[in-house]
């Protein structure tokens, strides 16, 4: 993990090469983090990435969060890691909501950009954070659901969206659900 | 597919005739023709050669659990194949923030139910970071302990469905014979054989009880001995040996893009164990060796778990032997249940007491991504909390999910019989995947 002064250099440089990519450092628990404008994630990524003395080449994970109710709402993170020096950099993408819906799906979508091209192992991640949170991934090859029904309606992971069940029958109960087997 | 582990390597059936379907189980789906996308692969085959897509599974007993894959087969070979997921998907993330801290622990368990300990310590590792809390040394080699005999039980699992897979019956019993005793071991410390819910945000639940030192350095003496008798019923098969030798090889730096970690990189060559990169619990003190393969075939897959038993026994050695005294669990009656003797005689432990089991403990703000070597790799925990007592996000970096991506390139161009190979080499867990 970079140091604080460290950290500020990368997040310098990076708005250099991408002006405005950088918003917010942080520095907590341990852990190097930058926050970045979903528009200018690639670049930002391609820059850890490519950059000699940096190399962050290995994508740990990909994953989202929903604050809701803060604002932006949603959060797209990406933990990279640097195998040579055994150091990690958060990268998150904070991204607002553009429905402000009511989460069952048929509001815009939130959107940002695919890192598939330069971390193939973003694949199956990506459409695990569709799947989850309806946050859609321009270029991904494959932008279907992965884990809930390809037919399922709604964003189960996020926080309106409530814990439901299906009814379970049993002799004591099948009265009160008429025509359970429709 | 040759259930019995005979030997399939005919040569591609003749121009025009469709592969006999000798498995019930694999459904005859549909014949593709125009859909598929052509061979990347020279097949030396007949133009007029028919592609056909087959399903296999979601319930074929080689697939580990309940994963569905559609292959495409020209003659014999494997022209594509696309994974299909979410059968066993329960949604354990979402129930996890419904639920405090304390009680998210065994939802988390049962996400890859073969590497339960490895789960725990993922997430209680994370939650410990977020609170800034450090547990005792004997908590830390209790843990390792723990899991290093957790990860001896799921290459035992492994071995055996995967030797099951190409058709050597008789490893399975043997496997599962010492897969027993390990289990043993874990009722005797926590009470349970799986999901055992040992590890406690601050350190484990209980210490080891009289005798389990014994028990476990009897397991130990007697386990290498086992392990050479289960490479010798292997290493010398001439049907293991040529179903896995130079099959479903991907380059390492393709495997490194992929973002596969675990046995199935160290295979390829690639030296990397977070073991030993990063410093958690008691690994720095251990002495171990982390073997590599070569070629990153199906044989070195399995040489390489076979070696990490034999490092993971020494290891267990190990934490036995420098088993430090003291507490097993941190000390902050914030955030541990404090003893239970203390109740009957302490009015503040009994206020602490019921906070604790009626609310919970709370969390202050922050996220964290904390990640350890699991069985299958790199298994990652992500806890976003919001300073309340129960999290507000729970994401698993699950091993097996990520390393499915490198299924396709291992059999897209290969027999059927060495997709199945592919898989059993490739150890996914459907819990894991799924969650």
């Amino acid at each position: 993990m970079p140091d604080a002064p460290g950290l500020e250099l990368i997040a310098q440089r990076i708005n250099e090469e991408v002006p405005g990519a950088v918003t917010e450092t942080a520095h907590d628990h341990g852990r190097a983090t930058l926050v970045v404008d979903p528009e200018k994630v690639l670049g930002a990524l391609g820059w850890l990435r490519e950059t000699d003395g940096q190399r962050y080449t290995f994508l740990s994970s990909l994953h989202a969060a929903d604050y809701l109710p803060a604002v932006p709402r949603f959060a797209v993170h990406y933990e990279l890691l640097n195998r040579d020096r055994v150091e990690r950099v958060h990268v998150k993408a904070l991204l607002p909501d553009p429905g402000a819906g009511n989460g069952n799906g048929d509001s815009a979508l939130p959107e940002i950009d695919s890192c598939v091209e330069m971390f193939p192992t973003a694949d199956f991640q990506e459409r695990e954070v569709y799947d989850m949170f309806g946050i859609v991934f321009r270029g991904h090859p494959d932008m279907r659901r992965i884990l809930m029904p390809e037919d399922y309606v709604g964003w189960p992971q996020r926080r309106d969206f409530p814990v439901g069940g299906e009814p379970v029958i049993f002799t004591h109960n099948e009265p009160e659900l008429p025509h359970w087997y429709e | 597919m040759t259930p019995d582990g005979t030997l399939n390597r005919a040569a591609p059936t003749q121009s025009g005739v469709q592969p006999e379907i000798e498995d019930p189980s694999l459904g005859l789906v549909r014949q593709a023709e125009t859909e598929v996308r052509p061979p990347d692969v020279d097949l030396d085959l007949e133009p007029e050669q028919e592609l056909l897509t087959i399903n296999m599974g979601p319930h074929h007993p080689a697939t580990h659990g309940v994963l569905r894959l559609i292959v495409t087969l020209q003659g014999e070979q494997v022209i594509d194949l696309k994974p299909v997921i979410g059968y066993v998907h329960t949604g354990i993330e979402k129930s996890c923030e419904q639920h405090s801290y304390w009680k998210v622990i065994p939802f988390v368990e049962r996400m890859d139910y073969l590497g339960y300990f490895f789960n725990m310590e993922a997430y209680c590792g994370c939650v410990e970071s977020l609170l800034a809390l450090e547990i005792p040394p004997r908590a830390k080699w209790l843990r390792t302990l723990h899991m290093e005999l957790n990860r001896i039980h799921s290459h035992l699992v492994w071995l055996g469905t995967s030797a099951l897979d190409l058709g050597a019956i008789s490893m399975f019993w043997y496997c599962f014979r010492e897969r027993d005793r390990i289990l043993d071991l874990f009722e005797m410390s926590a009470g349970q054989r799986m999901h055992t819910r040992y590890f406690q945000v601050g350190g484990v639940f209980e210490d080891i009880p009289v005798g389990f030192e014994q028990k476990v350095k009897e397991f130990c003496a007697e386990m290498p001995d086992r392990i050479s008798q289960y490479e010798a019923l292997l290493d010398q098969n001439e049907i293991f040996l040529r179903r896995t030798k130079g099959i479903g090889i991907v380059p390492r730096e393709r495997l490194l893009e992929l973002g596969v970690t675990g046995p199935l990189l160290r295979a390829a060559g690639e030296p990397w164990d977070l073991r030993k990169a990063t410093d958690y619990l008691a690994y720095p003190e251990l002495d171990f060796n982390i073997p590599v393969g070569t070629v990153g075939d199906g044989y070195d897959r399995y040489r390489c778990r076979v070696a990490e038993m034999r490092e993971s026994v020494r290891m267990i050695e190990q934490c036995i032997d420098g088993l430090p005294e003291g507490p097993w669990i941190a000390d902050d009656r914030k955030i541990v249940l404090p003893p239970r003797d203390e109740l009957s005689t302490s009015m503040e432990a009994l206020i602490h007491h019921f906070k604790l089991v009626t609310e919970g403990f709370r969390v202050p703000p922050g996220e964290l991504y904390h990640s350890i070597e699991g069985p299958r790799g790199e298994l990652g925990c992500f806890i976003v909390a919001d300073g309340s007592a129960k999290p507000g996000r729970v994401h698993f970096r699950d091993s097996s999910f990520v390393n499915l991506q490198a299924f396709r390139e291992m059999s897209v161009g290969g027999y059927v019989a060495d997709l199945i190979q592919n898989l059993a080499m490739l150890d996914p867990i459907l819990g894991g995947i799924d969650r």
